[in-house]
């Protein structure tokens, strides 16, 4: 197990008849490999993979409560397919009665696309593991194409799903466009840049909540700072609370301000990484700058932002504090996060459907974020070390 | 920054060129520097007004939040301590040496928690107001919680980095099959859990030694850091119902003890990614030639390794401590009063009939960020370092 040097095996160290006695510290240095690694795996099997199967427990099971603490009773998938097929359907998926030519015409082109992508990886042979992971992602794009095209673009109402998706798809682009366009003005040769620096690595630090009631009073239409802009443009009795539209990109800006600056740090690192050789030696050329970025620094600073996106993303999936805060998931459901929702059905005491929806963002998340992970991050990744 | 100052070529330039043309290399044309200084202030006021408010607010009293909008103190509005005395002038325990009595307790308390089965020691109740209670147990569960998982994480992933393991497939499985059979039989048969869990292990490590050698298919090192480090992606609300369940099952809801342990795993994938990335990244031949003249593996990770990783630790360090200091969902469900943090300090302020009480939750808020802040600006630095390093090689 481990590769330490073990002077007691060596023949011929000690005299005959002397037997040698291993101490306590020869004997944890020769078990050192099991010490060093033992307490973090042991914390994570208690802590993280024990709790994930008894989740398993829970969401297959219709909990009640009794003299006696909870009583379990084994009802099969039935939380899950309650969260498909029945009642609670609208609140999941969204509401999902009729699709029009629009939502047909993408789905099928997402179809389409997906099976051609799958013949393309079938005919260069690929291992038939990297084809089960093919084939569960191409389930995940079309049920996903589907669903979009059920809700979205038939202007249907949206589920928990989509509206995760949306934080995460949205969210993550509006942070990165942006947290990448500060980082390389900071990155140029500007006065004063350590300054802004510091000022724009500060929303990190706060707390979520903070963050979630900051934006809460600022956005407030009657008593926000802003009371005399929305007084200007009409809008007095309008409250974005109950647009859902409005409310959802607005908990999109609270995320944001929170969360460019994480991309901003990192692209700012990547960005001071470049060779400066290669950037002055195409200026002298008389390149525009706009050149010099897209050929230059974009693809040295890929394989860092193809990581960030995938690190932000991880985290965007678990967004539950500011909507939360800012709309407690209203209008409706319109905000509504896949974490506030099984949140929300905790609060209510149904168990089974609670760890049922954590379940299943669980496993969106695992087959976006590999998916992601194995046609993106790896990619580049492999095309910046060859 | 270049400080190359050799010019272009031409030197009679139109009025169009002076404006959009760099005058040298590295330097930037006139209309490009009022574009990026006009995005970095704009920037910069949207960040910093959030802040702004938050502190003004603090300052305000009920009358002038609700009035509608007041910008500058002293000017539009007379500030207040309303918010302020709300928190720290509630009774006689809010004295300034409340903080350092309280962390003195609490050390009692661990000492009498461990030398119980010994000598009868009563746990002491505390004494101080809720505002500095909530601050001590942020920072100490911050600081113990963070001190657990950089030593306990480094480890791992130094020994992940130096040390080839080869686990076997089929054992695993096994302890995973085990762990349901314990689950399903404590749920739904009624066993207790304690029977369960030491019946279950014995009986792995009795099948794993005897069938072990049968097991073909192992895992390596690649493997177990993309299982610690895909734990990330857990979303909290999966697991914080049987985390709940489980310190309940012990008596230890509402304990320092508790959010320490699940703080330290929340972040434990973190740590072990970013610290594996230093640590393979150093020359293995200084740690060879220590190990010839006979240093045990804990000397070389102590003596020669750590300090050899000194800033990347530090950047760890900072992250994990800011990740401690702001986490609200397991605090929610794991403290109810005596192991309540600084978020739920915040929250409650929304909880009352009279509505959210702003100017005494931003005084909460602000007393919460400034420490931060503070770290924030003085060690920003490290962490775009640490966090790229892992982020480029990972």
């Amino acid at each position: 197990m481990t590769n330490a040097n073990n002077t007691t095996d060596q023949p011929g160290l000690f005299p005959a008849g002397l037997s040698y006695r291993e101490t306590w510290g020869e004997w944890f240095d020769r078990h050192s490999g099991t010490f060093f690694i033992a307490p973090a795996v042991t914390l994570i099997l208690i802590f993280a993979i024990f709790p994930t199967f008894y989740s398993i427990v829970f969401a297959l099971s219709r909990v009640k409560f009794s003299a006696d603490g909870l009583k379990f009773r084994f009802v099969w998938f039935q939380n899950f397919q309650k969260q498909f097929l029945t009642n609670e359907q609208i609140h999941f998926l969204g509401r999902l009665e009729g699709m029009n030519a629009i939502g047909w015409i993408f789905s099928l082109a997402v179809i389409a696309a997906v099976v051609w992508w799958l013949y393309r990886s079938v005919r260069s042979g690929a291992s038939w593991i990297g084809m089960t992971g093919r084939l569960i992602s191409a389930a995940m794009a079309i049920g996903l194409a589907l669903l979009l095209g059920a809700t979205l673009l038939y202007g249907n109402q949206w589920g928990t799903l989509m509206t995760t998706l949306f934080y995460v798809v949205v969210g993550c682009s509006i942070q990165f466009v942006i947290g990448t366009g500060l980082a390389f003005l900071c990155s140029q040769p500007i006065a004063g840049k350590s300054f802004f620096r510091v000022i724009f690595f500060i929303p990190l630090m706060i707390t979520p909540l903070g963050v979630g009631y900051a934006f809460k009073m600022i956005l407030d239409i009657t008593k926000g700072p802003f009371q005399p802009f929305w007084e200007f443009i009409g809008l007095r009795d309008w409250a974005w609370s109950t647009d859902a539209w409005a409310a959802r990109w607005f908990i999109v800006v609270g995320d944001s301000w929170q969360w460019i600056p994480f991309i901003f740090i990192v692209m700012l690192a990547a960005l001071e990484n470049v060779s400066k050789d290669q950037v002055e030696a195409a200026q002298v050329d008389g390149a525009s700058s706009v050149q010099i970025f897209r050929d230059i620094i974009w693809p040295q600073i890929v394989p860092v932002a193809a990581t960030v996106i995938l690190i932000r993303m991880i985290e965007a999936f678990k967004i539950v504090d500011l909507p939360n805060i800012m709309t407690s998931g209203g209008p409706g459901i319109a905000t509504e996060s896949m974490s506030l929702h099984s949140f929300f059905l905790w609060r209510a005491n149904d168990y089974g459907s609670s760890a049922a929806v954590a379940y299943l963002l669980l496993i969106v998340t695992v087959i976006l974020c590999s998916s992601f992970f194995n046609y993106v991050v790896l990619k580049q990744l492999r095309k910046a070390h060859a | 920054m270049s400080d190359a100052t050799y010019k272009l070529e031409k030197t009679n330039r139109t009025l169009m060129e002076r404006l959009f043309e760099p005058p040298a290399i590295g330097k930037m044309s006139p209309v490009a520097n009022v574009v990026a200084y006009s995005i970095l202030v704009f920037w910069s006021a949207f960040v910093l007004f959030p802040l702004y408010w938050v502190v003004i607010t603090a300052f305000k009293d009920s009358k002038v939040v609700n009035e509608g909008p007041y910008y500058l103190p002293f000017v539009d509005f007379q500030p207040t301590l309303d918010g302020w005395r709300a928190q720290f002038a509630t009774d006689q325990f809010c004295d300034p040496y409340a903080i350092g009595r309280q962390v003195l307790l609490l050390a009692y308390n661990s000492v009498a928690f461990v030398l119980s089965p010994l000598v009868n020691l009563q746990p002491m109740e505390p004494q101080i107001c809720k505002v500095y209670l909530a601050f001590t147990n942020s920072i100490v569960i911050s600081v113990v919680s963070t001190t657990l998982c950089i030593v306990i994480g480094s480890m791992a992933a130094y020994a992940l980095a130096r040390i080839q393991y080869k686990p076997k497939f089929g054992n695993i499985f096994m302890f995973v099959l085990l762990t349901l059979l314990a689950i399903v039989a404590t749920t739904y048969a009624g066993v207790h859990w304690f029977a369960a869990a030491t019946v279950g292990l014995a009986l792995f490590f009795l099948l794993a030694r005897a069938f072990g050698k049968h097991f073909r298919a192992r895992l390596g090192n690649g493997d177990i850091l993309f299982w610690i480090i895909s734990q990330r992606i857990l979303p909290p609300v999966v697991v914080v119902i049987p985390v709940y369940m489980m310190f309940q099952a012990v008596g230890m809801i509402d304990t320092h003890f508790a959010l320490i342990l699940v703080y330290a795993v929340a972040n434990l994938p973190i740590v072990v990614w970013l610290m594996h990335d230093f640590f393979a990244n150093l020359p293995i031949e200084l740690e060879e030639s220590a190990q010839l003249d006979g240093a045990t593996r804990l000397g070389i990770f102590w003596d020669i390794v750590l300090p050899l990783t000194r800033p990347g630790l530090a950047a760890v360090t900072l992250l994990t401590l800011i990740l401690n200091w702001n986490e609200y969902i397991f605090a929610v469900f794991l403290s109810t009063s005596k192991a309540q943090t600084m978020p739920i300090m915040v929250a409650a302020k929304n909880a009352g009939e009279r509505g959210i009480l702003w100017w005494e939750m931003c005084a909460v808020i602000v007393v919460m960020i400034i420490p931060v802040i503070i770290m924030a600006i003085l060690l920003q630095r490290f962490i775009a370092k640490g966090v790229l390093l892992g982020a480029v090689k990972g």
